[in-house]
């Protein structure tokens, strides 16, 4: 660890040390949303709005939006963080269990690509997605999932750096393997823990 | 074309201790800093840098910012800061910082808003989101000036315009709220009109967008009706980096 110290720095967005806890190191707390894509921001309508569980899986399924709706949905409170940075903590979602959603397909691979409309895909253990740990979401405090955001529906890692939380999510394709999504090819963690600062390859 | 295919990423990612060199005063909230690096290595031009700053008793901000020069600038970065009211590194950089001072630094990172040669280009820029843009134009600048690369530019006003002794004929402004005294050109937000003349002749080739989510957004859906593909418009929104 460095011992430099900044000269003059003495920091103007210290928060109350209660939230400092739910900090992760290098991040910053911010009140708003920001949005954050890589490339043009995909126009999904529930009414085409599909979701699969496929790849490694004994038994294949697929939902459409109005046999998805049938889940049983529980709400979210989460924080959420920001690899470029934010932490916004105290905000909730609500949608269905990725247990759920896996326990129909029965898994036979320990990894998984999560699969966007738009192209987007990210890369996660079953281990990081399971026992309460993931879901897939289609409201954001109270209100339906807005499209900058991922609606209508997208997936919450909220333990994992906000990336792999794939907006405009449209599937999990279950792998015998772990390989890089979009992101993980382009510089980022393969696993991205924010409390261990997983942010970049060398991290 | 050699200069421009990609460079070996050697993991980069120790934090290491930079030394501010020249600062440029751009507009009347965005300076320029250049860094010396020890351990520099060459970046892709869109690429950027993280940034560390330590407290007397330890606390830390960390903030990510665009790199504005080219790779052909060895053993130094260019930041270009936007001084934001309620931020905390950018107002350090703005007000504290001085010619001589050190500064933690790492980099530079992520791979997938970068140009790598490729052509023709199309430049959308927002405000602060031109500087990534001008990493590329200075890089074509310095090894094939003649490749097809053209900046449309949108900002409030003739004061705000970041590189302005560095733009010419490649470059399209747009002045959202006044534009300078006798201007002839294109006035208010981006629109059809300006992206089809400026960039659709381009439309074969790549286009790169930064600014403000907004911005992005209008920029995007302007340059897929001009013609671009949607997997061929790269994207870099604000995240607030403050």
């Amino acid at each position: 660890m460095s011992n430099f110290v900044s000269r003059a720095f003495t920091g103007r967005r210290r928060v109350p040390p209660e939230l400092a806890a739910r900090l992760p190191p290098g991040q910053y707390l911010e009140t708003g949303f920001p949005v954050l894509t890589a490339g043009p921001t995909p126009d999904v309508a529930p009414g085409d709005w599909h979701f699969s569980v496929d790849g490694m899986v004994a038994s294949p399924h697929e939902w459409s939006w109005n046999t998805f709706a049938e889940l049983p949905f529980e709400d979210v409170p989460c924080d959420i963080h920001c690899v470029t940075k934010w932490s916004k903590l105290g905000t909730s979602f609500r949608g269905v269990s990725v247990d759920t959603l896996l326990e129909r397909a029965e898994p036979r691979g320990g990894y998984l690509m999560a699969r966007s409309y738009g192209g987007y895909t990210t890369n996660l253990a079953v281990e990081d997605v399971t026992g309460g740990q993931a879901w897939v979401v289609t409201e954001h405090e109270g209100a339906p999932l807005p499209r900058e955001h991922g609606g209508p529906a997208r997936l919450l890692v909220p333990h994992l750096y906000f990336w792999k939380s794939a907006k405009w999510v449209m599937g999990l394709r279950l792998m015998d393997h772990d390989e890089p999504g979009f992101w993980e090819a382009n510089g980022y963690h393969m696993h991205g823990d924010p409390w261990k600062e997983q942010r970049y390859w060398s991290d | 074309m050699e200069r421009l295919t990609p460079v070996a990423q050697r993991a980069p990612g120790l934090w290491q201790l930079g030394t501010v060199t020249a600062i440029k005063r751009e507009t009347p909230t965005v300076k320029s800093f250049r860094i010396s690096v020890p351990m520099w290595i060459p970046q892709l031009p869109g690429q950027h840098y993280e940034v560390r700053l330590t407290a007397p008793d330890g606390y830390r901000a960390q903030r990510s910012y665009s790199i504005a020069s080219s790779p052909l600038d060895e053993d130094e970065v260019e930041l270009t800061i936007d001084r934001l009211a309620d931020g905390e590194v950018s107002p350090y950089f703005h007000d504290v910082v001085v010619v001589g001072d050190q500064v933690e630094v790492r980099g530079p990172f992520t791979s997938y808003f970068v140009w790598r040669g490729e052509s023709p280009v199309a430049l959308v820029g927002g405000g602060s989101g031109v500087v990534p843009l001008m990493a590329m134009l200075r890089q074509r600048r310095r090894t094939d000036p003649e490749l097809p690369m053209r900046l449309v530019y949108s900002v409030r006003s003739a004061e705000d315009v970041i590189y302005a002794d560095e733009l010419d004929k490649d470059a399209v402004l747009t002045y959202t709220r006044r534009p300078p005294e006798g201007w002839s050109g294109h006035r208010g937000r981006i629109d059809a009109a300006l992206i089809d003349e400026a960039c659709a002749p381009l439309a074969n080739g790549v286009a790169f967008v930064c600014g403000s989510n907004g911005f992005v957004e209008a920029g995007t859906q302007l340059l897929m009706s001009a013609g671009f593909a949607p997997d061929r418009i790269r994207t870099e929104r604000f995240g607030p980096t403050d």
